[in-house]
């Protein structure tokens, strides 16, 4: 069998294998749904639940796209301050460490109480989403062929040319990966704040939801939400991915297959 | 043809120091003479790099002076630099590689477009204007550099190792294009090289460079009628390649720390 059919074909049978090892527990051991729900109770409930789900899926999408969105242009803003101002970058980078290393979940509290609720489960996607973004452009950026940037100052290029011609399509393709990993991020920050906001607030995303329905012990549609959750992280990430191919198929090696 | 005895650039009593305490050049006094084809040879480590530079204004001396004929200094247009790598920008197509220099300088691209067409022409490339260049072999790609440091029409082009990283019969081709080139063309060539066979192949003038100090060590006048395969293979061509080969070892017993 060819390798790509293999690599298709060997998760699917792990996958299928893992479900029906957790039917069998399930069944065997006859655990009721508020211990261990078996996966044709957790898909029937996301059919049955699927209006709910569905709006809350939409919820944290949206959270989690606009964190994204909020990063990349974050990221990419303070990566090119930074890398057009040594003032700032000293000033601001030791900052932008420290948000990045602290646990989100340990701020988010404090967030929600300052801030509007969706505007606090917004802060925490972005600050999980900026840094790779930030850091990963910011080695781009420093990372143009030094022949090159010599043949910018001879033609005297300006300051904005340097940056427009040579350093930011230079740095691109390290963009684009700190995108990819952003993705992900902003999905976990969304989820820890709506977590975070759970008891307390008036929240409709999807981990809103599994925590409620941790209370309610509704163990069936915390396992259909934890789904979903699943399915959209590896969505954004194959989007991510996609979108990262197309913008760099033409030129960069990441993006061409070999030929031969 | 005839050497016209105006210099374009002379360095007088340029040497170079680096941060790090390193002398590349001691006491260097070079003319290069208008419209001549001059080749900077030596063994690895005697400057000749850093000469080049020099005149192209990308580094600064740190004694001596560096003074153009007539009102020249410090215009970009009128000096085309080639890198030991072709140095090209592979996100963008080769045509868009070439109008880089005239972009800088801020001609439209309409203006530049016929211009960038008629050079690529030149190099023989005209059919692979919107190919990216990591679509090229090594030789089309230094073409491609070749292109994109005539486009301006520069009247000093600037050769550092150019064909270096080339097999020999690339190497030979270019090296007859690059001659036809300044024919057609009339500029002033320096091309720096530590290979005898190019720099005698190609030159009307060769200066040959010691290291430790970086200085001139000796120099000899090629007069050959004609540059083709028939000279390449003469006994004329032989007797000047001696010559330089016996400067050049000469060169570098003078040059204390250098191996061959």
């Amino acid at each position: 069998m060819s390798d790509r059919v293999l690599r298709f074909v060997l998760p699917a049978v792990a996958l299928a294998l893992g479900v029906l090892a957790w039917d069998l527990v399930v069944r065997v051991n006859a655990l009721p749904a508020y211990i261990l729900p078996g996966p044709g109770l957790v898909v029937s409930t996301l059919v049955a639940d699927w209006a709910i789900l569905w709006n809350s899926l939409i919820a944290t999408l949206e959270t989690t796209l606009a964190g994204l969105a909020l990063a990349l242009i974050g990221g990419v803003g303070l990566a090119v301050a930074f890398n057009q101002s040594r003032l700032i970058e000293h000033s601001f980078y030791p900052y932008a460490v420290i948000l990045q290393v602290t646990p989100v979940v340990a701020i988010a509290p404090l967030l929600l109480i300052y801030l509007p609720q969706q505007a606090a489960v917004l802060a925490c996607a972005w600050i999980v989403a900026f840094f790779p973004v930030l850091a990963n452009t910011t080695l781009g950026l420093n990372s143009i062929d030094h022949n090159l940037a010599d043949l910018f100052r001879m033609y005297g290029a300006s300051r904005w040319q340097v940056l427009w011609e040579l350093k930011l399509p230079s740095a691109l393709p390290n963009m684009l990966a700190g995108l990819k990993i952003a993705g992900g991020l902003s999905l976990i920050g969304a989820v820890v704040a709506e977590i975070a906001a759970g008891s307390a607030g008036a929240g409709s995303g999807l981990a809103y939801r599994i925590a409620e329905s941790g209370y309610r012990l509704n163990i069936p549609r915390m396992f259909a939400a934890l789904l979903l959750l699943s399915v959209a992280g590896v969505v954004i990430f194959f989007l991510l991915s996609a979108f990262s191919h197309l913008v760099l198929r033409r030129w960069h090696e990441s993006a061409v297959s070999r030929e031969g | 043809m005839a050497i016209s005895s105006a210099p374009i650039v002379s360095l007088r009593g340029v040497g170079k120091v680096f941060g790090s305490g390193v002398v590349a050049l001691d006491h260097l006094d070079l003319d290069v003479r208008d419209g001549e084809f001059l080749s900077l040879l030596g063994p690895s480590g005697c400057g000749k790099s850093t000469a080049l530079r020099i005149i192209a204004g990308l580094s600064e001396p740190t004694r001596g002076s560096v003074t153009w004929a007539g009102a020249r200094e410090g215009r970009a247009r009128d000096i085309g630099f080639v890198f030991q790598e072709p140095t090209l920008m592979p996100w963008a197509t080769v045509s868009a590689n070439v109008y880089l220099p005239l972009k800088l300088t801020g001609m439209g691209r309409d203006e530049a477009s016929p211009r960038v067409l008629k050079t690529l022409s030149r190099v023989g490339l005209r059919e692979f204007a919107d190919a990216y260049p990591r679509q090229l072999s090594g030789g089309m790609r230094m073409r491609v550099s070749i292109a994109r440091a005539l486009v301006t029409a520069p009247r000093v082009l600037l050769m550092d190792e150019p064909f270096a990283a080339l097999d020999e019969i690339t190497r030979f081709k270019l090296n007859d294009d690059l001659m036809a080139l300044w024919r057609e063309l009339r500029m002033t060539v320096v091309f720096v090289t530590h290979s005898v066979f190019e720099s005698v192949y190609l030159s009307q003038r060769v200066v040959v460079m010691s290291a430790r100090p970086g200085r001139v060590f000796a120099e000899l006048t090629v007069d050959a009628a004609a540059r083709d395969a028939g000279f390449r293979t003469s006994a004329e061509y032989a007797g000047h390649c001696r010559v330089a080969s016996d400067a050049l070892g000469r060169a570098m017993q003078a040059s204390p720390g250098v191996a061959a």
